[in-house]
């Protein structure tokens, strides 16, 4: 496939793990927020190509893995309400809430349909008017541009059967969260390319500016990762932390502004949970006042219990970048993608799902 | 989740555009993207163009890694 294929091409991948090799001489610890990253860099066997004085540390970018168990919990209430078909990316479907997952509920005769789009949950409605549709509204800034574009579009045709549980959360607010922590001490992050297709690069200035963390939005081809670990080297090593961007054909500076517009029309910011990291404040998104009448939180009259967390699951831990799956005494024993635990090892993106796969060690 | 691939932009009506995926045609939303055009690549992430690929961006991309690979040679 064009665009992808010439970025998969073994030689000149070579050279730039020379050039890395060369060129690396202090130790650097180095963060790929987003879990395309973490696939592209497992899947391509990237970490043990480099030279031993870069460090790879996953970050906290799987929506499906950061998403709270109190707002799982919310997500399979909904699916019991009488009248209500549920629509989620199918991600979703198997991560265990505090006491079930949408797949058993489902089981259990709940109405609980996959869908690749919003467009997809917006014909559902249209095709029964006399059910409440409700679309399960996780994702990043990638994502969120398409479900506001989903409720103006309900709007506009008068599809008053459509609701949206919006569970949106934003990248650069939990970047800051995790770096004032100070829990993890990073030099580097290799920064979401299509989170920065939606925001531009602008947005993380910050750290580069308040954190000195050097920073590269990159694409995700083996070739893109490769790219930007030499930019963030070749930056660390001359002790000048800025933001680049390395995937230029899909990034610009400013970002989508058209995407920017409709986000901002529909959803205003708001405090948002993050499982692991807990209340972060800004970093998610509600509807505004004006599409209110589209919110499901606000439509249904929710009771999910209290939340309870799995015992030993060390997801928390692995998101904040502070362990890696190998620590977790679940992992390949009781834990498995078959039977998760915890939501990294479900999302075929979070942490535990690829090292299961890709990881021999 | 944040997985976006390119897609040939085939014909367009309004917001809507026929886009061929690896030799797949589908419908796709390009109310994110009105600057696309028949013919451009774009992103497309859940149904919706996210942005249109810079062609220029990723010649000059793949160019500078084969010219800085035969500086290796």
């Amino acid at each position: 496939m064009r665009f992808i294929d010439e970025f998969r091409d073994a030689e000149l991948a070579r050279a730039v793990v020379n050039r890395i090799h060369r060129r690396s001489n202090k130790h650097v610890r180095l963060m790929e927020f987003c879990g395309g990253h973490t696939v592209a860099i497992m899947k391509h066997g990237i970490r043990q190509l480099l030279p031993e004085t870069v460090e790879m540390l996953s970050g906290p970018g799987c929506p499906v893995c950061v998403t709270a168990n109190q707002d799982l919990d919310i997500a399979i209430a909904l699916a019991r309400e009488p009248g209500v078909i549920i629509t989620t990316f199918g991600d979703m479907l198997k991560v265990p809430g505090s006491r079930s997952s949408l797949q058993r509920v489902r089981a259990d005769s709940a109405d609980v349909r996959v869908v690749y789009s919003t467009l997809d949950a917006l014909q559902i409605a249209r095709e029964n008017p006399e059910k409440a549709v409700v679309f399960i509204g996780i994702g990043f800034e990638t994502t969120a541009p398409t479900i506001a574009a989903s409720i103006l579009k309900a709007e506009e045709e008068g599809i008053r059967n459509y609701y949206v549980l919006s569970m949106n959360k934003l990248c650069p607010p939990v970047i800051k969260a995790l770096l004032d922590c100070g829990e993890v001490k990073l030099d580097g992050l290799i920064c979401p390319g299509h989170v920065s297709a939606i925001i531009g690069s602008h947005p993380w200035e910050f750290a580069a500016r308040d954190y000195g963390i050097s920073c590269v939005v990159s694409g995700f081809e083996p070739l893109d990762v490769l790219q930007s670990v030499e930019m963030l080297v070749d930056q660390l090593e001359k002790g000048e932390p800025r933001v680049e961007i390395a995937y230029r054909r899909g990034v610009r500076p400013e970002g989508n502004l058209r995407a920017q517009e409709l986000m901002n029309a529909v959803f205003e910011l708001s405090p948002a949970n993050w499982r692991g990291i807990g209340m972060v404040p800004e970093s998610g998104l509600r509807l505004r006042k004006e599409y209110e009448r589209f919110d499901a939180e606000l439509a249904f009259d929710i009771e999910p219990g209290p939340t309870l967390e799995h015992k030993g699951c060390l997801c928390g831990d692995i998101l904040r970048g502070v362990r890696t799956p190998l620590d977790c005494k679940l992992f390949r024993t009781s834990c498995t993608p078959e039977h998760p635990v915890g939501p990294c090892m479900v999302s075929s993106e979070g942490s535990c799902a690829s090292y299961f796969h890709y990881e021999t060690a | 989740m944040c997985l976006a691939i390119p897609a040939l932009v085939k014909s367009i009506e309004g917001n809507e555009a026929e886009a061929e995926i690896g030799g797949i045609s589908r419908k796709i939303s390009i109310i994110l993207t009105p600057e696309a055009r028949v013919g451009d690549y774009v992103l497309l992430h859940t149904g919706y163009a996210i942005n249109v690929i810079d062609e220029e961006e990723a010649e000059e991309t793949l160019k500078l890694f084969e010219e800085m690979a035969s500086l290796e040679e």
